[in-house]
């Protein structure tokens, strides 16, 4: 039940001779929601880029639902891992109907008739449902990330990776965002998200973890890390970024 | 000769260069010569097309000697003259026992120019597909097969359908040489029917063929460039 589906020991990931991780740990337990903060830089991207192999990691272990990824390894497991990026990244010359359904097509060997199926009713739950057959220049930025999580969902991933979901979007978009992505962690998938929305912090995570220098720096329950941070460069990155 | 000419009358030029019954006489010729052109042109157009997308593919995503091959390979066509090798292949192969009909030679020297040329317009139209489509397609779970066919090829092809157009722009006109090796396209039959005529009527027309053939593809890469620069802006 509470076995953990992510676990990574003592990873370091380098570019060239720029460590961006130094010997990062972390534990991410089946249904937890992890929310990940820290200043620009510190190597949070890095981090969940590493856990579905965007990024090769240099040394250390990277085990993903009991089998370990990364370092020459072909895992099947990486289709258990969904990502969300921050410049949504949906593909252009397909509909939005086509974006959600070609992942359960090409890699679950769904037919198109069934993937499309699951896709309506996906976009339905992100509020999409009359936009099925436009393609992504035609929708906000807000309706685009929108479609980016329906077509993460689609594959039915155990872990769902979110890297600033919200940042690429105006104010007024932030909001219905963030809501899908709420109604999205009672279901009981497990999501590590990367943001700056201190407030979805509060209200959805279980554990927030802050990083800083490509090292995890402190870990706990949102209470703890917003309302008594013990490490000095978490009080000072709390300061700045909710005093903006 | 020249002399000659600038006493003749205006009726003369006309009956000397535009002459309406060596054109009606020799048009056949020439029509069959324009089939023996387009013919060897959309062979080089297609076979250059997809030896360049196969050599952009090693170029960019094949292991050590395959990649260096395919460059290799790149380079040395981009740097021999077609009508060089045109005459390489027909003249020189047959020492070796390897023996073209003169379209075999042609479409040879015209596919594998292409192809370099085509490899190159196709790798930098892959490259100029973002980094976040191939990490998103990678993230789906897609096989790398998958990711190029139905995420980044799509989109690269697209991006290459101007600098293409001015490619084939360019084996068309270069089909003009294979009347050198005796291929009866347009051009040597034109030459042929000007033999025959004693007037060069049929050169003309040839002349006026090749541009209406051309003139609209021409005037497309225009109108490609056009709506670059205003998306560009
Ligand atoms: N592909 C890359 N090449 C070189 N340096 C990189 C690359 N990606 C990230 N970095 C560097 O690694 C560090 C951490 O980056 P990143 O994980 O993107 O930080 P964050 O997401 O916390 O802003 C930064 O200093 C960044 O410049
Ligand atoms: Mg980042």
């Amino acid at each position: 039940m509470t076995r953990p589906i992510i676990e990574m020991r003592n990873v370091v990931k380098s570019f060239g001779l720029f460590k961006a991780l130094h010997g990062v740990n972390l534990q991410v337990k089946e249904g937890e929601i992890v929310v990940v903060i820290g200043p620009s830089g510190s190597g949070k991207s890095t981090l969940i880029r590493c856990i579905n192999q965007l990024e090769e990691h240099n040394s250390g272990e990277i085990i993903v639902d009991g089998a370990e990824v990364g370092r020459g390894r072909k895992s099947t497991v990486l289709t258990e891992v969904g990502m969300v990026f921050q410049s949504f990244n949906l593909f252009p010359h397909m509909t939005v109907l086509r974006n959600v359904a070609l992942g359960p097509v090409r890699v679950r060997g769904l037919s198109w008739a069934s993937a499309e199926e699951r896709a309506r009713r996906l976009l339905t739950r992100v509020g999409l449902e009359g936009h099925v057959e436009k393609y992504p220049a035609q929708l906000s930025g807000g309706q685009q990330q929108r479609v980016g999580i329906a077509r993460a969902l689609a594959m039915e991933p155990k872990v769902l990776l979110f890297d600033e979901p919200t940042s690429a979007l105006d104010p007024e978009m932030v909001g219905e965002v963030l809501d899908v992505m709420q109604q999205l962690a009672k279901t009981g998938v497990t999501m590590v998200v990367v943001t700056h929305e201190m407030g979805f912090a509060r209200r959805v995570a279980d554990r927030v973890v802050f990083m800083d220098g490509g090292r995890i720096i402190e870990e706990g329950p949102p209470d703890e890390i917003f309302n008594a941070p013990r490490d000095p460069r978490l009080g000072s990155f709390l300061q700045a970024v909710l005093s903006h | 000769m020249v002399t000659n000419i600038e006493v003749l009358p205006v009726m003369s030029i006309f009956d000397t260069f535009l002459n309406w019954k060596v054109f009606v006489q020799t048009l056949p010729l020439l029509l069959s010569g324009l089939t023996t052109t387009l013919t060897l042109g959309v062979t080089a157009i297609v076979l250059g097309f997809v030896g360049g997308l196969v050599l952009a593919l090693l170029r960019l995503y094949a292991g050590s000697p395959l990649r260096q091959i395919a460059i290799a390979y790149i380079d040395v066509f981009r740097s021999i003259p077609i009508l060089v090798l045109l005459v390489v292949i027909y003249y020189a192969l047959p020492f070796v026992g390897l023996r073209l009909s003169p379209f075999g030679a042609a479409a040879s020297a015209l596919s594998l120019v292409s192809a370099a040329y085509s490899a190159e317009i196709v790798r930098a139209g892959i490259e100029a597909v973002p980094t976040g489509q191939f990490e998103a397609a990678r993230a789906l779970g897609l096989s790398p097969w998958r990711r190029m066919s139905d995420v980044v090829l799509p989109q690269a092809l697209r991006i290459v359908i101007p600098p293409i157009t001015s490619n084939s722009i360019n084996v068309m006109k270069d089909t003009a040489l294979a009347s050198v090796v005796a291929m009866p396209d347009l051009l040597k039959q034109a030459t042929q029917a000007q033999a025959l005529a004693a007037n060069p009527t049929p050169l003309i027309s040839a002349a006026v063929i090749y541009i209406l053939l051309l003139m609209p593809l021409v005037r497309l890469v225009g109108v490609f460039e056009k709506r670059l620069a205003v998306r560009g802006r």
